[in-house]
Parts: structure tokens; sequence; C-alpha cells
């Protein structure tokens, strides 16, 4: 029987010819990612351990993104804890460089790999035909000791898309859609497999921005095959070379099988408080924000930046708006800084920020108050998950958040 | 023995432990702040050996596995849901907190409810009614009974 994508990056890890949905195996990690959100916990289980030891400390990447920088005294505690353990063990290490999934993507995954994040949107590197997926960390620390774990081979949702984006829609908007279509629960145990003509449309940065989104949905992972356009970004960021570039078989098996036009895709935004409360713009549009955000490892590269300055450039932020610009890592902020991105925005009034995961994770910088509305390209949009319990959060893509973020109200970038 | 408290659909790990608290030094640290976006009380009040009751989707969202750890730490002796979300789920079973399946206990029990659990029978009790749960698969089982994740390497 043929196998999936996912099959076959779990088939390699766990050096076996042929696995299939539901098997449990024991497999080899390519690499653990851990930052700031969790790291000081699994420091402290790895200390209580009658015998610590770390398998390979070359699979360790760690990147201090969530509070930076640092917020108060406990949390400079439990960071100083990450750094100094980083630095006694030699483990590779990022802070204040960016949120993390855009650093492994920039500098770290390889299409083929098996990765564990402590962190849900690890999903994220799918759109190098990577397997990423979330982990806590227990699951974290079993992979830092042993260099394995055991997974459960997930069954696929496959996707295929035809035609291209329109009508104003982004590559936001059509993962929007399709958590909004399957639900929150509706990829939950799944990989999501994105395929088809459709995809020579979708550049890096949106599949990374709908790889990431899955797990909105539930998903275990997400993953792409790999193409020109991966083989591009690889060559362009480091020269990395793939360990392996897999694509489905035609007899594999798919749970479920979804065609897309992604002509078909208009602007949305997902609705207070769940991330499948979907709604066209065009039904929310004079919805008053206090806040709109710019940024996370979702929406904050380079081409949403661009998408933004081509909205707000000569144009002036509400009076009664924040408007929060965060470029998703360092490499992004530098680009942006150099094409005069960063200008535009401070131009029209917006604060730019530097690269971290800002008010889409809730603390640390920019968090709204009771009663506020933020309109966010983060990630979710949870009861609170921005700020105080009796706030609302719309998320939406980059030209929709920054054509809000004018108008003082939800509004349409295109119409 | 427990009580039960129950939640809803979709109750996410911001809900369960809210971004503020997770850089908190300890787990202990941010257990007062469990559940308080919906229950502001929940941490007073539950007990060592009460239930969290759920409805759909239990855990969804972040990989944080604080969420279940201040569960685990307030001295909760099972999550019993109709559906989880997947790391959520896989986070319990790792840390040696049972999270159960149980499809119809939801619509049986209030908040305050007394229930027994059977881990070994795979039962609920609550008001007279006997309801049972989906078995853990054996891999998941033989984590469960050997403390959680970490105690094999331990050995």
């Amino acid at each position: 029987m043929g196998m999936t994508i996912a099959e076959k990056i779990i088939a390699r890890a766990a050096g076996l010819p042929e696995v299939h949905a539901n098997d449990i195996h024991t497999v080899e990690l390519d690499f653990l990612m851990s930052n700031d959100g969790t790291t000081h916990l699994t420091i402290d289980m790895y200390n209580a351990l009658k015998h610590p030891r770390i398998a390979d400390v070359r699979k360790l990447v760690w990147i201090v993104d969530h509070n930076v920088p640092c917020d108060s005294p406990k949390t400079a505690a439990s960071q100083k804890k990450m750094r100094d353990f980083a630095k006694e063990n030699g483990i590779t290490f990022y802070e204040g460089a960016g949120v993390c999934h855009q650093i492994m993507i920039e500098n770290h995954v390889v299409p083929g790999q098996l990765i564990f994040g402590a962190d849900s949107h690890t999903c994220a590197y799918g759109a190098l035909g990577a397997f990423g997926t979330g982990v806590g960390c227990t699951d974290y620390l079993y992979g830092m000791v042993t260099g394995k774990s055991w997974v459960l081979v997930p069954e696929t949702l496959r996707f295929n898309l035809t035609g291209a984006l329109s009508n104003g829609a982004t590559a936001r908007d059509l993962i929007l859609t399709i958590i909004g279509q399957i639900g929150a629960n509706g990829a939950n145990y799944h990989a999501m497999e994105f395929a088809g003509p459709g995809m020579a449309s979708l550049t890096m940065s949106d599949r990374i921005a709908i790889c990431n989104l899955c797990v909105e949905a539930g998903a275990k992972t997400a993953l792409m095959e790999v193409d020109d356009i991966t083989m591009n970004y690889l060559a362009a960021h480091g020269g990395r070379r793939p360990e392996a570039c897999f694509a489905s078989d035609p007899d594999a098996k798919f749970e479920k099988v979804y065609d897309i036009n992604l002509s078909t895709i208009v602007p949305v935004v997902a609705k207070p408080h769940f991330v499948d409360n979907i709604a066209p713009v065009s039904e929310c549009t004079g919805v008053r924000i206090n806040e709109a955000f710019l940024g996370s490892c979702n929406n904050g590269r380079l081409e949403d930046l661009r998408l933004g300055t081509s909205i707000i450039k000569g144009k002036k932020v509400a009076p009664t708006v924040r408007f929060l610009v965060v470029p998703a890592s360092r490499e992004v902020y530098l680009e942006a800084m150099k094409e005069g991105i960063l200008d535009t925005f401070m131009e029209a009034g917006a604060i730019v920020m530097n690269p971290n995961c800002s008010v889409c994770w809730g603390s640390c910088q920019g968090v709204i108050g009771k009663g506020e509305t933020l309109i966010s390209t983060g990630t979710r949009n949870f009861k609170g998950r921005a700020g105080h319990r009796d706030s609302f959060v719309y998320l939406g893509s980059a030209a929709t958040v920054t054509a809000s973020a004018i108008k003082g109200e939800i509004s349409a970038a295109f119409t | 023995m427990g009580k039960v408290f129950r939640f809803d659909n979709d109750v996410d790990t911001d809900q369960i432990i809210a971004s503020q608290y997770l850089l908190f030094p300890s787990v202990e640290e941010m257990a007062p702040h469990t559940f308080e976006s919906l229950d502001a009380d929940f941490a007073k009040n539950v007990r060592p050996g009460d239930f969290v009751v759920a409805a759909e989707n239990f855990g969804c969202g972040s990989s944080r596995e604080q969420a279940p750890s201040v569960l685990k730490a307030l001295g909760v002796k099972a999550v019993l849901a109709k559906s989880f979300a997947r790391i959520f789920y896989r986070n319990c079973i790792n840390i040696g907190l049972p999270a159960i399946v149980c499809k119809d206990l939801y619509e049986h029990v209030h908040t305050g409810d007394d229930i027994e659990l059977s881990m070994i029978e795979g039962t609920v009790t609550a008001g007279g009614q006997t309801f049972a749960c989906t078995k853990l698969p054996a891999h998941l089982q033989g984590i469960l009974d050997q403390g959680g994740l970490i105690a094999s390497l331990d050995v």
C-alpha cells in the first residue's frame, strides 16, 4: 500500500521500509526546539533526573522569543536559567533574534526531517516538507535525553488546491477559511497535507502561514511537497540540502480529500473567542478596534510587511488605535529596514517593535485591557489571549489588519 | 469519590493557565491561577481527588505542559472529556495525569456532583449510573502505569 508524506517521514525516522496510520513507532528525532515559554521547567526536570544526559547536543535549538525584552524579575530568572544551561551544555541558542519558528525555518529545518518543538506551532515546518509537531516539556526532555520518542502515525487529510488567490485574499484567509470549514478539532490527531496545481502560486511565506495555523484545527502536523520554490528558499538560506523529498504515493490512503479552488477564497476574520469562528471581513466591518497587530510566526514576514506598507503608505494610523508592527525575525527586520518598510510604518504612526512573539501570546508587550478589541495577524483569539479576560481578539490577514488600523474599525483592504 | 468541576467545548490551554503565569519559576506558583478566566475560585475550591469533566476538544491550543501540570499540582485525579486536543492528551499521559475519554458522562453530571472512577474497570459512576470509558492503547497505559514518561529514564 502506498504511503502519505507523513508516513514516509516517520518510516525514515523509525528506520523502517513502511509504516501506516495508527501504528505506534519509536523514532529518531532530527531537531528538538524549545523556547522560553517552558524551558525553565524542562531544566528543573532534567536536573531532577538520576542520570541527566543529553543524547546529541547538535539536535537541540533553544530560542528566547516569548518575553523579549524580559518584563519582570520572575521572567528574568527563568530566562537566566535557560541561558546559563544552554551555555554550559553547548546548546545552539538564540535570544532577541526572532520568533522560534521563523528562526528554525530560516536556519535549520530541511525537508524530510522529523522535529519536536516545545510549541504548538511547530507544524509550520511542513512548508519545507518536514514533519514538525508540538510537544510538552516531558516529551521534550525524553527526546533530549534519548534522542528518540514515540509517535502515533497520523491519518492524513489531503487538501487539493487549484487556481490562484484573488479578490484581495491571502494565504492567511485561505487557512482561516479551511479551519472554519473543518472546525477547531476537525484535524485532531491528523496530518493536513496540501498539494495540487494551486501550490505553484503560493510563496514560501504563504506556505509557512498555512502550515503554521493547522494546529488551530487540532492537526498533529502539516505537510507540503518540496518543489522549486522550496529549493530556492533553502538555497537562499544557507544553501541547506534536503534529507529527503517526499510526496504521497498515488495509492496512499487519505482519511478525507478536500478540493479547494483558491480563486473562491475571500478575506475573512476569526471572531472572538475561537479560531474557527470565521466570517467574511465584509460582515464585520465597523467593529471598533483599540489595537492592531502585524507580526507573529504566522504573518510577520517581509511579504506581510510589504503588503501592509502597500496599504498604509501616505496614510495615518487612526488616532484611537495603537498599531504594533513586529517583524518575525532579525533577518526580516534588517531587510524591512533596507527596503524602507519600517520608515513607512513609523511615518504612518505605527509602533515598530523588536522581533518577538509580542501580543500574539498575551504577555510581555502590547497586551490589551478590559473591554478592548484587538485585530491581529497572531495565531489565536482565545478569551483573554491578548491580555484581560474580558477583551476581544479578531484574527485577519496583514491586509485586513493594516486597513483596520487606518480606519479605526474592522475594514476590508480592497473593496 | 470526588467532586466534578464541569467545563464546556473547546476549553483551550490559555483558559487552563494563562500566558502571563507561564514563566513563573514553578508549577506550584502558577497553580492558584488555574481556570482563572472561567472560574476564578477553582483553585480555592478544588480538593485532591476531584475531577475535571468536559465536552469536546478539551485542552486545545498551546503545547504548554503547565496546563495539565497545574491540574495535577492541585490534586485533580483525572480529566474526563468527550474528546481531547492531542498535545494536551499526550502531555497528561506523560506526566501521569489520567486523561480519559468518556463520551456520555458530560451530559449526566454538573459541577459539585460526586463521581467515582474505577481505572481498572474503565468506568465512572455518577448519580447511580455507570458510564463506560474508552480504554487507553496499551502503550499509553504502560506510560501511565509507570507514573509517567520520565520514570522510564530513571531506571
